[in-house]
Order: structure tokens, then sequence, then C-alpha cells
């Protein structure tokens, strides 16, 4: 039977570590709401969302109270907006009138985010991509819980670059839209390369088409459980602190296991995969920058923070995967500058750039994440940090993203402020220098060698 | 049976267990098993009980207890078992 010292360090954990469930995410089909007409495909997906997660949010609060866990967020995934919504939308307006529904479904059945305002265009687009992708600026100014992400590369399809050139027009125009609210919408937007299907967590996430009707997808987190756990080993061996890490992880994941399959049962929807991830917070004690500092760099940033995040990164997998059936979505640590304290510390005492940001991308579960530029930005740079960032991706086979915020009237020195789990983050120079004749190249990169391997 | 853990941490004052275990005796809920140890100057209790019986849901009972614990200055947790389980067991 379990004893009173096992006990007290799960509700230490809990209580004084931050240890959470950062969020079940239902996914939802709308292929079956697909309609040539656009009020009736409004309708139809209104009220299919209302009815599939009429009680995600009650049941979540259920578990929440009857284990002793919180459960940070209750959010949405659906099938990537611009598939279901080729048939009937024929403007941006159109498209925009399908984001104003999903907003108002997600405030009817009470989640905080609904992820899949997105299209997929890693080879190209069709007409409805487009059309989506001009309109998110628009989308993600008029609603408040959408989360929009596209697609740009993989390592099967190369990286569509005259999406990477468009994207970097449209994160400045949703910038600009949103300027009054220091540009919030570009934290709602992200791109990505080798996405998967089942991330639940945002502003990445959507329900992909290899996915079934409905399912449940969890991300657990508990940077801080972590931390404090190899701060008891500290000055020891590597084997002694991956172990710690691996039998830490281990133990977080299961709550996440456990978590999802009450989920599941209650609420009658398959499950996915559990995402082990450690997702930071701008909550003192809950940041991954934290860990990296107790694994021994001075700040984040510092020579060997590379190693010491990739250490991290497997332990962390190595230590999940034996504590749930079913793993997938990002899994890893994230490195988002305004969601964790410590990085915005080590952004702020000069330790980490953007530069040192994208090493560690290659190394780690996402990608360049949170971070904050001048508004004055080109559209051609911003393109060119996301080529870069869809390059690493590509050729390593991995999932890379970039959430990149280009704050309208700031500059280096400055902060945004987003407020709530977005955080706040200092604007971070980016390098001056032009890639403008790359970006106006037309076409894609092809795929990398070793993605031919039929 | 439906195991559930209720862990009472606080100060160590007189009745403490008296007043758990009269309102789980209220409920017709059974105790399994019952622990205690000091943690930094701390009083940590944890009481098995059995659900099984009980004329309340778990949500009703953890409310109540927790505002038992509010009356007599302690934090009084109740927690399904399987949480602790899925943690410590392989």
């Amino acid at each position: 039977m379990i004893n009173i010292f096992e006990v007290l360090e799960t509700n230490e954990m809990i209580e004084r570590e931050n240890l959470d469930v950062r969020t079940i995410t239902l996914g939802i089909s709308l292929l079956d709401c697909i309609d040539s007409d656009i009020q009736a495909l409004n309708r139809k997906i209104y009220e299919k969302i209302c009815r599939v997660a009429e009680k995600l949010v009650a049941t979540g609060k259920d578990i929440e109270r009857e284990f002793g866990i919180p459960i940070v967020n209750k959010r949405i995934s659906v099938t990537p907006i611009a598939l279901v919504g080729g048939a009937a939308a024929k403007t941006e307006e159109d498209f925009v009138s399908v984001a104003e529904t999903l907003d108002q479904a997600a405030k009817t059945v009470g989640v905080n985010f609904i992820g899949g305002f997105s299209a997929l265009v890693s080879k190209s687009m069709t007409e409805a991509d487009r059309l989506l992708i001009h309109s998110i600026p628009k989308a993600l100014s008029v609603t408040d819980r959408i989360c929009s992400s596209v697609v740009l590369g993989s390592t099967r399809t190369g990286i569509n670059m005259d999406a990477v050139r468009l994207m970097g027009d449209i994160i400045k125009e949703a910038a600009e839209l949103t300027a009054d609210r220091d540009s919030l919408g570009c934290a709602k937007l992200v791109v990505l390369c080798n996405a998967p299907d089942d991330n639940p967590f945002m502003a990445g996430a959507f329900h992909g088409v290899t996915e079934g009707d409905s399912v449940i997808n969890v991300g657990v987190s508990g940077p801080g459980v972590v931390k404090t756990a190899i701060s008891r080993v500290r000055g020891q061996g590597f084997d002694v602190l991956c172990e710690t890490i691996k039998k830490t992880a281990f133990k977080v994941t299961r709550v996440g296991q456990l978590v999802a399959h009450e989920a599941s049962k209650r609420l009658n929807v398959p499950f996915g995969i559990v995402d082990l991830s450690l997702a930071p917070t701008p909550a003192i004690g809950d940041s991954v920058a934290d860990i990296l500092k107790e694994i021994g760099v001075e700040e984040p940033g510092a020579p060997g923070t590379t190693a010491a995040l990739a250490l991290l990164n497997d332990q962390v997998k190595k230590g999940g995967v034996m504590a749930s059936s079913y793993v997938g979505g990002l899994s890893g640590a994230f490195i988002p500058v305004s969601e964790d304290q410590g990085m915005i510390e080590a952004v702020n005492a000069g330790a980490l750039t953007i530069e040192k940001l994208e090493a560690m991308t290659c190394v780690c579960s996402v990608g360049l994440d949170m971070i904050a530029i001048p508004g004055d930005t080109p559209s051609t740079s911003i393109a060119g940090i996301i080529a870069d960032e869809m390059a690493l991706g590509m050729v390593n086979q991995k999932t890379t993203a970039v959430r990149i915020i280009p704050a309208i009237g700031k500059k280096v020195g400055d902060t945004v402020e987003f407020g709530g789990l977005l955080g706040l983050a200092p604007i971070m120079p980016v390098n001056p220098f032009s890639c403008k004749d790359l970006i106006e190249r037309e076409g894609r990169i092809p795929a990398p060698i070793h993605s031919f391997k039929n | 049976m439906k195991k559930v853990i209720i862990t009472v941490i606080g100060k160590d004052t007189v009745g403490i267990i008296a007043k758990v275990c009269t309102y789980l005796a209220g409920n017709q809920i059974n105790i399994l098993d019952i622990s205690q140890t000091i943690v930094a100057g701390y009083f940590n209790m944890m009481m098995v009980v059995d659900l099984a019986g009980s004329l309340k849901p778990i949500q009703d009972i953890s409310r109540e207890l927790s505002q038992i614990g509010d009356e007599i200055g302690v934090q009084i947790k109740c927690q399904r078992e399987e949480i602790f389980e899925e943690m410590h067991r392989i």
C-alpha cells in the first residue's frame, strides 16, 4: 500500500513545485461539417464543437477535484480550417467568419483556446490555403481565443519558400492589427516544420487529418519538479543527474496518463497521446531556464547551454516513454522566452540571444518561441529567421517552429506584456544584415537527400 | 472498494483525528489505515478510507473536509488513491 512519504512527496510536487497537467486538449474533426455554403458551414461547425465539447470543462474540473491535481487548461483543436472551409470560403472575409464561429464556440463551451485556424502548405498552396493565410491577421485581431498555425515545410517535402515569404508579411500584418495590445496577435500564430497531428499545446495544436472523429490528448508539465529533484543531487556525476531527471519525468508523466485515461473514459472520447513536455509558465519556480542553471550554466545562453538542454530533453523522453502507453505531440523541453521567468532574466542579463536560442532548438522539442523583436524588423528578415528554423527541422527530421512578435512601435530595451500564461518579453535584437535576395527567390527548397528512404 | 487518501497537514492540536473520524463515521466511510509523522515541525496524517458505502460523492466529502480543516486550522485534502499508485508503483 502507498505510504505516507509517497503521498507527501506527490502533494509537495503539486503544492510547492507547480506540478500540473498543463492541458487536456480535445481534438475534433470538422471534416463532416464541410459544406459549399458558408453559413451552413459555420452553423455545422458551431453545433459540432458545442456538442462534442459540451462536458469538457466540467469533466476537467471534476478530475482536478477528485485527484487533487490542477489541470491548467482545457482546450480544443480542430481540423485545419483551410481544408474544412475550402469549398465554402471564397473570400478572406469568409474565413474570418469561420474564425468568429470558432471563437464563439470556444466561449460557449468555456475553453480558453481553440487551435486549428491553420493551413498545411509544406509543399505548395491551394487557393483556400492562400485565402486562409491572408485572413489570419484580421481573424486574430477580431477574436480572443483562436490560435493559428501554418505548416511551411517537412523533411519529406522540403520548405515552401513562397509560403515562408508570405508568412513574413502576415506576421508583420498581424502585429500591426493588434499594435494596441502589444502585437498580441503574433503570440497566437505559429509556423511549423514537421508539425505533429496530435499536438495538444497551443498555438500549434490542430486536429490532423490522420486522426479520428475526436480524441483526447494531454500535455503534462513540471519544470519545477525536475528542478527541485536535481537540486538534491547537486555536484554529482552525469549518471546520477540523468537518472534523477528520468525518474522525475516518469512520475510526472504517470499523472498525465492517469488524467488522460480518466478524461477519455468520462467523455467517451478515445485517448490519443500524452505529450511529455516541460512547459514553463511565467510563475516563479516553473522555469526550464532554472533547470539549465541547476545543471550548471550560470545563465541560459552561456557556453554549455545546448549540451545541458540536449541532456535534459533526452532524459525527459526516456523517463516519460515508459510511463505512458502512447506518447506523441511535441514531447520535450519548451524554451519560450516570454513564458519563462528565467529566460526573460537571461535575455535581460545579455546572456541569451536569438542565435543561441536557434542553436538550442536543434536539441529540444520546438523552436523559437515567444520571442519579441523590434517592430521595424523587415518582413524579409522575419522570413529569414523562419527559413533558418524550418531548415533545422527539415534536416534534423524534427518539429521546429517560430512564434515571433515584431512589437510595433517598440525597440530593443523595451518590453511587451501579454499577461497570464503568455507572460512578458524583452525586445531582442535581430541581426541587421539583409536576406532580402534569398527570400525573394520563388519556389521551394527541395527535400534533403536523407528523406528518400523508400 | 473506492480507496481515497485523506491527508491532514498543520500544527498539532487536540482533537484533529477525532473531528475527522466523527465526520467520516457520520457519512458511512470506513477507515482502512491511519499513519502519521512529523515533518519540519508539522503534523502530517494520512488516512486510507473506503468511499464505497459513502452517503456522499467524493467532491462533497472533499469540500466538507476542507471546511473542517479551515475551522481547526489545518489543511485537509481528499484525493483518489490512483494518483499516488500511478506515480509511485510500476
